[in-house]
């Protein structure tokens, strides 16, 4: 059972509710035309990012999945930055270069994804590996839904972690759907926890909508990986509560499926344990729901204030202190003397 | 096939130098920069115990332990991406292709991951991919091809073909420094038989980007890389004796960055121009340098471009068929006699 503080279990809910509360402002955001890519919400099973993350110490590395956006918060991103990022705005972290969750920020110990899913585990590997080769007790820490888990990318990570004995920890949240394919018909077994018996390395499995669980089971698995036993397979059983991106409507999905899941909704859940536990009283969370509301607010007043990034601005940044070539129908002067030496080079 | 280098003709009593081949001179650009740097280090399929599938890391798990020559599964993907994570980290990290074939399943994490990691996120990942590239040794589709064409429509890769012992030295130190991903070719004909005396007191460090005029001449630019360097100068030895013509040779060592100032400069002085390479036609490197040409110096050409290439089909293995499959000095001779009658 997990040893935390109130203040802790305060800040716990404090990030369960930012993560829902910030993915409620992007998709109010994308109906209104300000995000021009996908949004990809992890309704549902916040839980599991939230709790998972907030095990780790500064210095630590984590790379989230697309569903995983408390563990961004939890790791100290502001949600002003994940709303420039999606806006696709000039002073977001990486220009308007990329979106949704890919955000590398080594002072974070922030490792961004990219969309082939699994890969993010294989570079994790080596910031691992840069732990061990320096001697330091660090850990990292990811993120796979049971579809990636099913990329040759994933296997090779998890082997090439496992027999380097990485300090790594695989979170593989079962929310049972892959875009629109059933959990079943990406792995025929029958229990998740049983993939990591081919890496033999530990595993556990948890509720990952059960915010206490999925933490005592993150602790163990970093304490392990901390004392260099190598890597920790979780298998997080949770729900994808709501379409892949904005565009699906999730037609495919029993209705009585989300009307059970929905009795498990974590954040509801964690809620109730606070208030009956006795922890929290109603008037405490009711003052952590104004704070984050106004944060909420401010971020998203900043965000809209912000400029697109400058055209020419996609031309810098491919190598160090290079940049690619002005295309010359691009230039001032398009039409040149036709003498070749007025040319554009 | 034995290179005279600037260095050794003529100073061949000069004691700091020694006969090294081009195996030898990739082996030493690595033992020395993991020598002075300990950020570099090495990983791949058998390279420690073993010393390589071709003996290029034999002795490095001896003298920098298993921390720094890393035995990995068979996982390129795994591999690849390990190299990048390590490098956001500050490690330089050498990743060995055991052959560059296999390069195949590494592709994603190459072009989605280290190509675009600077553009996105801004942090980059000093690293170099080297393995063994190209044919004539009769070892089938699988560990014959040439690879280059696959990655040079993707912004974000260095990519490096030597064709001496010097520039197999230089470039390769020159690949460990930079601060981006470098794929680097190193072709296995040319391993054992390359030889050249190369200084020993001296740093051989050659910059990434520019070209070499392997042999000057004013009446044909050949412009190629790789092995197929040697087999065009010995076509233009054959033409400079039974022709009397000169043919130039530009060799690109690097083909990204492309060094497209000297092959513009070298074509515009000779009014013809020849590009060979050892790789497939269809979609390859002589492509896109015959469009930069009709770009640049279209005015300035007295004959078409012409290429010779490897044929549009996979490389087989028995020597007959391999042997046509790759340009031979008689295609390079006969190419450049139509050019030179046009």
């Amino acid at each position: 059972m997990a040893s935390l503080t109130r203040e802790e279990l305060r800040d716990l809910y404090r990030y369960l509710l930012l993560t829902r509360g910030l993915e409620e402002r992007l998709e109010r955001l994308f109906k209104q035309g300000q995000i021009v890519g996908g949004l990809y919400r992890s309704l549902g099973q916040e839980a599991t990012a939230v709790a998972s993350a907030f095990v780790l110490d500064d210095g630590d590395w984590l790379s989230p999945s697309i569903r995983d956006m408390g563990a961004l918060l939890v790791r100290g991103l502001h949600p002003r930055e994940v709303l420039l990022q999606y806006m696709a705005r000039e002073g977001s972290l990486c220009g308007g270069k990329d979106n949704t969750t890919h955000f590398t920020i080594p002072e974070l110990g922030l490792l961004g994804p990219i969309s082939p899913l699994g890969t993010q585990l294989c570079v994790l590997n080596g910031v691992a590996l840069a732990f061990r080769l320096r001697g330091e007790p660090r850990v990292c820490m990811t993120y796979q839904g049971d579809g990636a888990s099913r990329t040759g990318a994933s296997h090779e990570g998890l082997n090439f972690a496992a027999v380097q004995r990485l300090p790594v920890i695989v979170i593989l949240e079962h929310n049972r759907w892959a875009f629109a394919t059933r959990s079943e018909r990406e792995a025929a077994v029958e229990d998740w926890v049983d993939v990591a018996a081919a890496y033999g390395v530990p595993a556990a499995s948890v509720d990952g909508n059960d915010v206490l669980a999925v933490y005592d089971a993150a602790r163990e698995a970093v304490e392990r990986a901390r004392r260099g036993e190598g890597m920790t397979l979780i298998v997080a059983e949770t729900y994808r509560m709501i379409g892949h991106a904005q565009h699906d409507p999730q037609h495919y999905v029993p209705k009585e499926e989300l009307l059970e899941w929905r009795g498990r909704d974590p954040l509801a859940r964690f809620q109730s344990y606070l208030l009956e536990s006795g922890f929290e009283s109603r008037a405490a969370l009711a003052v952590v729901k104004e704070g984050v509301r106004r944060l909420l607010d401010t971020a998203v007043d900043d965000a809209l204030a912000a400029l697109m990034p400058e055209p020419e601005e996609a031309l810098a940044g491919t190598f160090a202190g290079d940049a690619a070539a002005v295309p010359w129908t691009r230039r001032t002067h398009v039409y040149p003397d036709l003498a070749h030496s007025a040319m554009p080079s | 096939m034995t290179i005279e280098t600037r260095e050794a003709s003529g100073q061949d009593t000069r004691s700091h130098f020694k006969e090294t081949t081009y195996l030898e001179a990739i082996r030493e650009a690595m033992w020395e920069e993991m020598k002075t740097d300990p950020a570099v280090f090495i990983m791949g399929e058998d390279v420690g115990a073993y010393g390589g599938a071709f003996k290029v890391t034999e002795g490095f798990l001896d003298e920098f332990g298993s921390s720094r020559v890393i035995d990995t599964p068979i996982s390129e993907a795994a591999i690849v991406g390990a190299a990048i994570g390590v490098a956001h980290m500050g490690f330089k990290p050498i990743v060995e292709m055991q052959f560059i074939d296999f390069i195949a399943p590494a592709f994603d994490m190459i072009v989605n991951f280290a190509a675009k990691v600077r553009y996105r996120t801004g942090v980059g990942a000093s690293l170099v991919i080297r393995g063994p590239c190209g044919g004539g040794a009769h070892s089938g589709p699988f560990h014959s091809q040439n690879v280059e064409s696959y990655f040079a429509n993707v912004a974000g890769l260095k990519m490096v073909a030597p064709a001496t012992a010097r520039d197999a030295k230089g470039l390769l130190r020159a690949a460990i420094r930079d601060p981006d991903p470098v794929l680097y070719f190193e072709h296995k004909f040319l391993y054992r038989r390359v030889k050249e005396m190369l200084p020993t007191d001296e740093e051989i460090l050659v910059p990434l980007g520019v070209a070499r005029t392997h042999r000057t001449g004013s009446d044909l630019t050949i412009v190629t890389y790789g092995a197929m360097v040697h087999k065009a100068a010995d076509a233009a030895e054959r033409i400079a004796e039974e022709d009397g013509a000169q043919i130039e040779i530009l060799d690109l060592r690097t083909l990204r960055p492309l060094d497209s100032e000297a092959i513009i400069q070298s074509v515009r002085r000779t009014g013809r121009v020849l590009i060979v390479h050892e790789a497939p036609r269809f979609g390859g490197f002589a492509g896109e340098i015959t469009a930069q040409l009709c770009e640049e110096a279209f005015e300035f050409l007295d004959a078409p471009i012409r290429r010779v290439t490897a044929l549009d089909t996979p490389i087989p293995y028995s020597p007959p068929l391999e042997d046509y499959y790759l340009p031979q000095t008689d295609d390079i001779v006969k190419a450049s006699r139509w050019l030179l009658a046009y």
